[in-house]
């Protein structure tokens, strides 16, 4: 299905993450090749969300190997910071800054890490807002923005750094319904454009417009794993099933 | 809709109240007592300028002394603070270990035994004026109270602010720097005023090492003239309307961050 070569963005092996007694990741071994859409799907508490953010070390692993561009997480000559440059990641909660106005927000990460000129990350920055919409908001500040407003533009601010991957952790879930569209808009939009991207979501019509590739979790582990025609008409899995008359 | 609905509210009540927004009114507890103040030592003046004139000309030198002691120890402790919030939240073993036991330490002795300390302390090394030893005994006494505002400061700006820097590719050290202490100032201002305003009532505290403040030269005034009612009923009435008058303005910034948020 992947439009590039079959070159491996992330491959992640066995990889274990316990709190306390409770296993919160469970031996998951998951690759993702470049420019593929993997939409990962599961109950809460499933695993999904930790998952996500191990990939780029928001979330330290306690067995298992993650590397990611060809680079490994865990080691100790890996700069993590680099790993997280070529890595973009949207919050459920934005976190956009809110002593900045929604043009800093994109530019800061481009001066301060990339080195980029003023002008050149301004640039980019409203070049970006452009694309989500959202230029005319350039100097406000992200409080006075709605919550799909305030999404589209983390999803710019990842963009401009020049992400190789971007990751998604239940980018509409704070969102009120009519808002939702907007943001899922623009992330197909970035689908197309041929990003490798990794989203936890609930939002069924998303994935099978857009993944690759589903994941179903649960319990800490990857129980069932196909293509969305495969996943949505055809699930093997008592528990996938289960949840798909749930959600549906 | 704001990105962090709740906002934690640190209160290290120690200085003087500080005026709400809520106290509306003509005689709001403030102005009775500022201009109460005021009020009572233009009329004592007034009605008995032998000795209450006097002992207003005799003073004012010793309210410079009390600004300089409380302005140089509040941005020493300032500096301090930082450095000590940083070490209390930091994850470098050593740095956090040196800064949590200078905290311990510190709280657990009485500030004029410190003030007695250090000036008798470093008297035995260097010889220094009694003015520098009592800021920075100041100073290092209220260098421990201001880590802790510092540390619940940082503390107050959700984990969300620090994990989106950091996935920006961003270090601790440019995370901290641009995106959570600009916010942590904002939580912190408040309470640094606070803690100004009872460090300014304090420095009395340092007329017992021959700084000539305030309260020392109301001692002098009062020991010559042997006018100790008098002179100690000036001396209290300038401190509370220092005091005052500096909670006022302390209380307009606090709302002012407010509003900006």
């Amino acid at each position: 299905m992947s439009i590039n070569s079959r070159r491996k963005m992330v491959e992640a092996k066995e990889i274990i993450k316990v709190y306390g007694s409770f296993r919160a990741l469970d031996r998951v071994s998951l690759d993702i090749y470049d420019g593929e859409k993997v939409v990962i799907i599961g109950p809460s508490g499933s695993g999904k969300s930790t998952l996500l953010r191990s990939i780029n070390r928001l979330e330290e692993i306690d067995r298992g190997t993650i590397v990611v561009d060809g680079m490994d997480l865990y080691d100790p000559k890996t700069d993590i910071t680099k790993v997280r440059e070529e890595v973009g990641m949207v919050f459920q909660s934005f976190n956009l800054f809110p002593h900045k106005t929604v043009l800093e927000n994109l530019t800061l990460a481009q001066i301060v890490v990339r080195k980029r000129s003023k002008h050149e990350a301004e640039e980019k920055a409203m070049m970006l807002l452009e694309r989500v919409g959202l230029a005319a908001k350039a100097k406000s500040y992200p409080g006075k923005l709605s919550g799909g407003q305030q999404q589209r533009v983390a999803i710019a601010r990842s963009l401009a750094m020049d992400p190789k991957l971007m990751l998604f952790d239940e980018p509409t879930s704070a969102l009120d319904p009519e808002m939702i569209g907007e943001v899922l808009d623009v992330m197909k939009d970035l689908a197309k454009d041929g990003m490798t991207m990794a989203v936890v979501t609930h939002e069924m019509g998303f994935a099978r417009e857009v993944a690759d590739r589903v994941i179903f979790m649960d319990a800490g582990r990857i129980v069932e794993e196909g293509t969305p025609e495969h996943f949505f008409t055809a699930p093997t899995h008592e528990r996938a099933k289960l949840f798909l008359s749930q959600i549906l | 809709m704001s990105t962090e609905a709740k906002k934690q509210i640190i209160d290290v009540g120690d200085g003087a109240a500080i005026p709400r927004k809520s106290d509306r009114g003509l005689f709001t507890a403030w102005r009775i007592a500022f201009f109460g103040a005021i009020g009572t030592i233009a009329y004592l003046v007034w009605n008995r300028p032998d000795p209450y004139l006097n002992i207003l000309k005799f003073v004012p030198d010793g309210i410079a002394v009390t600004f300089q002691v409380t302005l140089g120890a509040i941005l020493l402790a300032i500096v301090i603070g930082l450095i000590t919030g940083l070490g209390r939240i930091s994850k470098n073993r050593f740095f956090n270990g040196v800064a949590s036991l200078y905290v311990e330490v510190i709280r657990g002795i009485p500030l004029l035994v410190q003030i007695f300390y250090i000036y008798y302390a470093l008297g035995t090394i260097v010889k220094v004026p009694a003015i520098l030893s009592a800021i920075i005994a100041m100073a290092v006494c209220y260098g421990a109270y201001m880590g802790e505002v510092v540390r619940a400061g940082i503390e107050s700006i959700a984990k969300g602010q620090r994990e989106a820097a950091l996935s920006l590719g961003m270090n601790g050290r440019q995370t901290m720097i641009h995106v959570i202490l600009p916010q942590a100032v904002k939580v912190i201002l408040p309470p640094v005023g606070n803690e100004f305003i009872a460090l300014l009532k304090d420095s009395s505290l340092v007329s017992i090492i021959a700084v000539a403040d305030l309260l020392r030269r109301g001692r002098e005034y009062a020991s010559e003239s042997f006018t100790y009612f008098e002179t100690y009923t000036v001396i209290a009435l300038i401190y509370l309307i220092i005091t005052l008058f500096f909670s006022k303005i302390i209380g307009v910034m606090e709302e002012r961050v407010s509003v900006n948020k």
